[in-house]
C-alpha cells in the first residue's frame, strides 16, 4: 500500500518537473503553431520547412496542421524566395521566411535590406513591411567556415531592422511570438546548438498570449563585482563562469542582451554604474562587432565615469572558423576565458 | 462656310464616336502559346483622348524634369521615360487599379498612372515636402496604392512582384500583379530563380520586359547570349509585340491579364520600345548610339504621333481639339513645376521619421553623441 503511493508521488514528481521544461525547438515550434492559428495572414516559407518537418525540426508537424497555403516548401533560391517573401509582406501578408542557416541570408541580403529595411522610409510611411526572417547563427559543431559565421552585427548595423537573438526557451517563445505580431522587418538569430536545450517554463509563458518586449534585456543574474553582458548560446557560458567565479566571491551580474537592435543600453548602463566594470561575450568576431558598439556607447554613455576598469571584449577569434574539433573549440570564447577575463579586469 | 464644315465634321466624328474605330494591330510573337491577343481592337473616342493626355502628360512631365535637372534643381539620379509611354499607358488600361504593379527606377510614368499627381511626382523629384513621399525618396523610390515603387536595385522588384501575386493568389481576391523590369535586367539570377517559384506555384504574375535596347551603355547584343526577351521564361509563355503602339500594349495585356486570372499562372510580355534620352541625366545618350537612330525613331516610331495620326485619320477628333489637350497639358505641367520649386523643403523633425510603423516614439542618435532626434511613426 505504502509502495503504490510512493511510486505515485515519485510519478507525479517527475511528471510535474518535465511538465515545465521545454526545449528551445519545442518553444519555436509552439510560438509558429500560436501566431498561425491566431492571424491567418501569417504562413512560413523556406527550405524544407514543409514535408522534411523543417531541417532542423523547428516547424515539426506544422505542414501536417496547416497544409501547402501556410507552409510553403522552397526551392533552394535564397535571393529569390526572400524577395518573394518581402513582397508578399508589402502586399498584405505576414510572411516568416525561414533561412536554412544565416550563412545563406548573405545571398539574399539585398532583399533584406534594401526591400526590406529602408522601405517604409523611403515611402515615407506609405510601405510598411511586416515580415520575419529567422533562422540558425553563427557556430555550429564541426561545419566549418562557411556555414559557422555570426551576422548579429552586420543586421545590427542597419537602420529599419530589428534584430533579436533569445537565448532560452522563454525568449525563444516570447520573442519570436512579438516578432511575428510586429509590422517591421525582424531579423531573428536562432543558434543550432540551443535547440535542443530543455529550459524552464514559467506558467505565464505557457499561456497563448505570451509576448516578450523587443529591445528589453534580461538580468539573468544579478551581482555587484563585475558586468557580463552577452547574448545567445555565450549567456549559458557567462552563467557557467559566473557560477565558478562566486566559488571565489566573485559576484558576476549576467546580462542577456534579447535584442541585438534596438540595443538595451540603458539597462546596460545601470548594471555598470553598479558593478564599474564591463566584458561584454559573443561568439562573433571581434572587429565592428556587438561588444564594440556595447563598448563605444558606455564611453559616450553616463556608465564612463563609473567604470574602474576599461571595459573589454570577450569574441570569437578573428579567423574564419575552422573544422578539427580542437580548432574549432580555440575559436570561439570558453569558459576558462571569460573567467580570465574577469579576473583581468578585476585585477585579482 | 467654315462653320458648316465644322458642323459637318462634328457630325461624322460624332458617328464614328458612336462606334469606335475597328483598329488592326500587328501580329505578336508567340512562345509556348497556341494563340495570341486579338488582331483587332476597339479604340472608343474617350478612350483615344483619355490615351493620348495621359501620355502627352508624361512626355512633357519628363521634359520639363530634364529642364529642371539642366537647372540643378532636380540632383542625383532621374532616369526619364519619354519614347516609352505607350508601355505605361498601355498596361493600365489593360488591369484595373485594384491590380498591382512594381517596376524598376524609370518610374515616373507609372508613378502617375497608377494614381499619382504630377504635382506631387514633380515635388519629390525636387525634393520637397509636397512630394509623393514627402521628398524622402526621390525619382527611384516613388509609391502609391498597389504601386509597389520604383526600386533602385536592379532587379530585385521582380522577386517582390512575385510576392505580391502571392499574396494575391493567398487572399483570393482575383487580383493579379504586373511586374516591369528592363533589357538589363533580364539577365540577372534572381528574374529567373523568380520565374521557377511563380511557375511552380501558378503565381498570377505578368512579367513584362521593357526592351528599349539598350541596357544603360550597352546594346542588347553586347548583353545578352539570346536576346528573345519573350523565350527566356522557358516554360512560361510568352509573347512579343510593339511597345511603341498603345493599342497593341492594351490588348495583350487583357490577354495576359486573363490568363492570370484563370489560374494558368504567370506570362510574360516583352515590350519593344525605346527611351530618347540616355539611360540617366548623366548620361547623353549618343555614346554607345547615334543621333540618327534617335530621330529615326522619334520620326517613324514615336508613339503620341502614331495614336494622333490614327485617331486624326479614323475622324476620332480633330486637330484643333488634340491641340487643346496639348496646351491643358502643358499648363498642368507648368502648375506642377511652379508647385515643385516652391513648395519648401521637409522640416528638419521629419529626418529620423517612418523608421518603424505602429511603434512608440523612439530616439535616433544624430552626428554625435550628444544629439539625440526624435523619430514617430
Amino acid at each position: 500500500m505504502f509502495l503504490r503511493h510512493a511510486v505515485w508521488y515519485y510519478h507525479a514528481f517527475l511528471y510535474s518537473i518535465l511538465r515545465y521544461h521545454v526545449t528551445v525547438r519545442d518553444a519555436l515550434n509552439q510560438a509558429l503553431d500560436e501566431e498561425l492559428e491566431r492571424d491567418e495572414r501569417v504562413f512560413l516559407l523556406g527550405e524544407e520547412v514543409a514535408q522534411y518537418d523543417g531541417a532542423y525540426k523547428v516547424s515539426r508537424g506544422l505542414w501536417k496542421k496547416y497544409g501547402d497555403k501556410r507552409i510553403i516548401d522552397t526551392p533552394i533560391t535564397e535571393m529569390g524566395f526572400a524577395g518573394i517573401a518581402v513582397g508578399a509582406a508589402m502586399a498584405g501578408l505576414r510572411p516568416i521566411c525561414e533561412f536554412m542557416t544565416f550563412n545563406f541570408s548573405m545571398q539574399a541580403i539585398d532583399q533584406v535590406i534594401n526591400s526590406a529595411a529602408k522601405t517604409y522610409y523611403m515611402s515615407a510611411g506609405l510601405q510598411p513591411v511586416p515580415i520575419v526572417f529567422r533562422g540558425p547563427n553563427g557556430a555550429s559543431a564541426g561545419v566549418a567556415a562557411q556555414h559557422s559565421q555570426c551576422f548579429a552585427a552586420w543586421y545590427g548595423h542597419c537602420p529599419g531592422l530589428k534584430v533579436v537573438s533569445p537565448w532560452s526557451a522563454e525568449d525563444a517563445k516570447g520573442l519570436l511570438k512579438s516578432a511575428i505580431r510586429d509590422d517591421n522587418p525582424v531579423v531573428f538569430l536562432e543558434n543550432e546548438l540551443m535547440y535542443g536545450v530543455p529550459f524552464e517554463m514559467s506558467e505565464e509563458a505557457q499561456s497563448k498570449d505570451f509576448l516578450l518586449p523587443i529591445g528589453k534585456a534580461k538580468i539573468e543574474r544579478q551581482g555587484n563585482h563585475v558586468t557580463l553582458v552577452s547574448h545567445s548560446r555565450m549567456v549559458s557560458l557567462c552563467l557557467d563562469a559566473a557560477a565558478v567565479l562566486a566559488k571565489e566571491g566573485i559576484e558576476c551580474e549576467v546580462i542577456n542582451m534579447r535584442t541585438i537592435r534596438p540595443l538595451d543600453a540603458e539597462a546596460i548602463e545601470t548594471s555598470v554604474m553598479k558593478t564599474n566594470h564591463l566584458i561584454t561575450v559573443e561568439g562573433g568576431w571581434p572587429q565592428f562587432g556587438v561588444g564594440a558598439e556595447i563598448l563605444a556607447r558606455i564611453m559616450e554613455g553616463p556608465a564612463f565615469n563609473f567604470l574602474d576598469a576599461p571595459a573589454v571584449r570577450v569574441t570569437g577569434v578573428d579567423i574564419p572558423m575552422p573544422y578539427a574539433k580542437i580548432l574549432e573549440d580555440n575559436s570561439i570564447p570558453q569558459i576558462k576565458d571569460i573567467i580570465f577575463s574577469v579576473k583581468k579586469t578585476l585585477n585579482v | 462656310m467654315r462653320k458648316m464644315l465644322t458642323i459637318i465634321s462634328n457630325v461624322l466624328r460624332g458617328s464614328a464616336s458612336r462606334n469606335g474605330a475597328e483598329l488592326v494591330s500587328e501580329k505578336c510573337d508567340l512562345h509556348k502559346l497556341e494563340e495570341g491577343p486579338p488582331l483587332q481592337a476597339v479604340l472608343t473616342r474617350e478612350e483615344g483622348l483619355q490615351y493620348y493626355r495621359t501620355m502627352q502628360t508624361i512626355r512633357r512631365m519628363e521634359l520639363k524634369a530634364d529642364q529642371l535637372y539642366k537647372q540643378k534643381i532636380i540632383r542625383g539620379f532621374c532616369h526619364l521615360y519619354d519614347g516609352q509611354e505607350a508601355c505605361a499607358v498601355g498596361i493600365e488600361t489593360g488591369i484595373n487599379l485594384s491590380d498591382h504593379l512594381i517596376t524598376a527606377y524609370r518610374a515616373h510614368g507609372y508613378t502617375l498612372t497608377r494614381g499619382g499627381t504630377v504635382r506631387e511626382i514633380m515635388a519629390e523629384l525636387t525634393g520637397r515636402r509636397g512630394g509623393i513621399a514627402k521628398g524622402k525618396g526621390g525619382s527611384m523610390h516613388m509609391y502609391t496604392k498597389h504601386f509597389y515603387g520604383g526600386n533602385g536595385i536592379v532587379g530585385a522588384q521582380v522577386p517582390l512582384g512575385a510576392g505580391v501575386a502571392l499574396a494575391c493568389k493567398y487572399l483570393g481576391n482575383n487580383e493579379i500583379c504586373v511586374c516591369l523590369y528592363g533589357d538589363g535586367a533580364a539577365n540577372q539570377g534572381q528574374i529567373f530563380e523568380t520565374y521557377n517559384m511563380a511557375s511552380l506555384w501558378k503565381l498570377p504574375c505578368i512579367f513584362i520586359c521593357e526592351n528599349n535596347k539598350y541596357g544603360m551603355g550597352t546594346s542588347v547584343e553586347r548583353a545578352a547570349a539570346s536576346t528573345d526577351y519573350y523565350k527566356r521564361g522557358d516554360f512560361i509563355p510568352g509573347l512579343r509585340l510593339d511597345g511603341m503602339d498603345v493599342l497593341c500594349v492594351r490588348e495583350a495585356t487583357k490577354f495576359a491579364a486573363e490568363h492570370c486570372r484563370s489560374g494558368k499562372g504567370p506570362i510574360l510580355m516583352e515590350l519593344q520600345t525605346y527611351r530618347y534620352h540616355g539611360h540617366s541625366m548623366s548620361d547623353p545618350g549618343v555614346s554607345y548610339r547615334t543621333r540618327e537612330e534617335i530621330q529615326e525613331v522619334r520620326s517613324k516610331s514615336d508613339p503620341i504621333s502614331m495614336l494622333k495620326d490614327r485617331m486624326l485619320s479614323n475622324n476620332m477628333a480633330s486637330v484643333e481639339e488634340l491641340k487643346e489637350i496639348d496646351v491643358e497639358v502643358r499648363k498642368e505641367i507648368e502648375d506642377a513645376a511652379q508647385f515643385a520649386t516652391t513648395d519648401p523643403e521637409p522640416p528638419l523633425d521629419d529626418l529620423c521619421n517612418h523608421i518603424f510603423y505602429n511603434d512608440p516614439p523612439m530616439e535616433v542618435r544624430g552626428t554625435n553623441p550628444w544629439t539625440k532626434l526624435k523619430s514617430v511613426s
